[in-house]
């Protein structure tokens, strides 16, 4: 393997409601920002993650290139999905060779629609989307599953939500929420607005570099020592959903989660913070969402590379020396993806 | 293309709208397709993979082994079993139902795999909690659409099975409640609540029967009682009951202040495994312009916080 690290992270002051702003003019800054950072004009490849439902118009995404000047012709690519996935396009590529530097990013709006609603156009078109069911009432079928399956209770949600809150609070970029109301009512029972991800407009940046190039660039990179993802069935009722088989699987092809001090899991969900970090074996003495997480702020499509971001960021600004970000894509936590990044370079 | 219908106004409603005029074609495949005919004719089928195992809602091919599952299409059903469920208390307008339902998981016996669907558990107002007969492992049915086009809405959504019926029971009177009572809810009509003192023992009847019926003698002194009083003992209803606000809830003997016998009434304003022998209560009447001439004026008796009564001074009047 050729070592790869994360050697610059960017992420907008993220709104909870439309501050006027286009996807374009939230990423522009951004880019400007990181090309003084790094010192790099051109990259070896651009990757980019959003959803064209988001805006409600198709190739919205090709717009956002003119915030990264693609003037002459550049290498780029783009995923309908989280841009961790296009971090995973861009660290594939790397692997290839012929190129030493890549630019990830990603973007959405949710202030713009009912993104609960825009999910469900994402569903199988037969079976599900017919009939409706929005994204909060898929995870609440989630989180039944497991409060029944493990016999936790629900005050257990409020104290991940109100320990992700509270963390966001210190966090500049995040949304910065009241604590849980105790006497909240049920938005899809079980779960209640504070356990749901924020409406949130944003974005970020990551700049990927291999060998001694990473080097130059960052006095210490966050190694990419191992990246995987994995899938499950699409239908929710194919599956044990008390569970995340396909996280664990990732895990361990990731190279496993021994030693990881800090863990930012794509959590759309309170209940999923459990389901993962039951499936990823992270102990209690791992800190999970130190940024807050994605119940502080959850710009969709940028949010599972923030995770990735706000990881290696720990790992540059020598506080942890073995992190791991998730992401998340599908229904239920259908899809997920592992990165374990370390200060120390792997062998590969 | 982008639409050219965005504004620059915002408004109230939506200013940019993304609509595929007509819905979406899409051909089905022989495995859906054939689910779907099914659907339309009332029946459900589910797909045996080479393992052995019964997909329903059935698909091309095993979530295990990415085999392609066999042509041989199995009855199941129409009975399902909740694996889980969500309850939505405010239905968006996208949803199956108006009112407050459940989504379900529900694997249908015979099946090894579960389809999600809307579970309709009766009518509830927009916010209700969770019904408790809605759990996991509860029995459920379709209910199918009078119409059916060949399209997952055939099954308009599934209903619990049967596990009760509701046995009318209905007989009219007209009952006159005698001179004492009659009297008495002339008070209560007024917001006063009246007994009578026997000249016997001494002791105050309420409400009053005109006579006493420790000593067996006619009363006549009227008395007027506040409406406050002590809780002497209680029970803890767990059937509904349309004069109670809940369940469960309480029914109380209650002693009130003056009085030598106590009356029967609800407490409410405290949750029911609060409730004390000795709690202090006070009546919770309601609003004036609604008052009749019956005893529902007090809707029940509600705590007062004051501290309570020595079992000693409450020990002969249970």
């Amino acid at each position: 393997m050729r070592p790869v690290a994360v050697v610059a992270f960017t992420q907008t002051r993220h709104v909870g409601e439309d501050a006027g702003l286009s996807e374009t003019e939230l990423l522009a800054p951004l880019v400007t920002e990181i090309k003084q950072r790094t010192g790099i004009t051109r990259f070896g490849f651009t990757c980019s993650g959003s959803n064209d439902y988001l805006a409600g118009a198709p190739f919205s995404f090709v717009s956002a290139l003119d915030a990264v000047g693609a003037w002459p012709p550049i290498s780029e690519s783009h995923v309908e999905m989280d841009a961790a996935w296009a971090l995973y396009e861009a660290w594939v590529k790397l692997q290839h060779g012929g190129i030493d530097t890549a630019l990830v990013y990603g973007f959405g709006k949710t202030s713009q629609g009912d993104y609960p609603e825009i999910v469900t156009q994402g569903l199988d078109p037969y079976y599900l989307a017919p009939l409706g069911v929005d994204q909060v009432s898929l995870a609440a079928l989630q989180a039944r599953a497991y409060l029944d399956h493990t016999g936790t209770d629900e005050t257990r949600f409020r104290e991940i939500a109100a320990r992700a809150r509270s963390s966001g609070r210190g966090n500049p970029s995040a949304l910065h929420l009241d604590a849980p109301d105790e006497k909240a009512g049920y938005e899809v029972a079980p779960l209640r607005p504070h356990d749901v991800a924020p409406v949130t407009d944003g974005a970020a940046v990551i700049v990927l570099a291999a060998g001694d190039r990473a080097r130059e660039l960052a006095e210490r990179p966050a190694w990419i020592t191992g990246i995987d993802h994995r899938s499950e069935p699409h239908q929710p009722g194919f599956r044990d959903l008390a569970s995340s088989p396909s996280a664990r699987l990732a895990a361990e092809r990731a190279g496993g989660t021994d030693g990881v001090e800090i863990a930012e899991l794509h959590t759309q969900f309170s209940h999923e913070e459990l389901i993962l970090r039951d499936a990823l074996g992270l102990g209690d003495g791992v800190a999970v969402n130190p940024s807050g997480g994605p119940l502080s702020a959850n710009p969709v499509m940028a949010t599972g590379l923030i995770r990735i971001g706000e990881a290696a960021a720990r790992i540059a600004g020598g506080t942890a020396g073995r992190v791991l970000a998730h992401a998340a894509s599908g229904p239920c936590l259908q899809q997920n993806l592992v990165c374990v990044m370390s200060g120390e370079q792997s062998d590969g | 293309m982008p639409s050219d219908q965005t504004s620059d106004q915002i408004g109230d409603g939506p200013n940019h709208i993304l609509e595929f005029p007509g819905g979406y074609t899409r051909s089905v495949g022989p495995v859906i397709g054939r689910f779907l005919s099914e659907l339309r004719d009332g029946n459900l089928k589910g797909v045996r993979t080479k393992a052995g195992r019964v997909l329903f809602p059935p698909v091309e091919y095993d979530p295990d082994t990415g085999d392609d599952v066999t042509g041989e299409f199995v009855d199941v059903g129409p009975v399902g079993t909740v694996t889980s469920w969500s309850w939505v208390p405010h239905p968006r307008k996208t949803h199956p139902l108006d009112r407050p339902f459940a989504w379900a998981l529900i694997r249908p016996d015979g099946a090894d795999t579960a389809m999600l669907h809307a579970l309709d558990m009766g009518v509830f107002e927009p916010g209700a909690q969770p019904p408790r007969q809605l759990k996991s492992g509860m029995r459920v049915r379709p209910r199918w659409r009078a119409e059916r086009v060949g399209g997952v809405g055939d099954i308009e959504c599934f209903q619990p099975e049967v596990t009760m019926i509701n046995a009318p029971g209905r007989l009219e009177y007209r009952l006159r409640g005698g001179r004492a009572l009659d009297r008495f809810l002339e008070g209560v009509e007024q917001g006063r609540i009246l007994g009578h003192r026997c000249d016997v023992c001494g002791q105050v009847i309420v409400p009053m029967k005109g006579l006493c019926p420790k000593d067996g003698v006619p009363t006549t002194e009227e008395v007027e009682l506040p409406d406050t009083g002590t809780v002497t003992t209680f029970a803890v209803n767990n059937l509904p009951d349309p004069r109670a606000p809940e369940v469960p809830f309480v029914s109380a003997y209650i002693l009130l202040d003056g009085a030598g016998l106590t009356m029967l009434s609800l407490v409410a304003g405290i949750p029911a495994d609060q409730v004390r022998m000795g709690m202090r209560v006070r009546a919770a009447w309601r609003p004036r312009e609604e008052w009749t001439r019956s005893m529902a004026n007090i809707r029940w008796f509600e705590p007062t916080g004051e501290p309570d009564v020595p079992f000693d001074e409450i020990k002969d009047y249970l």
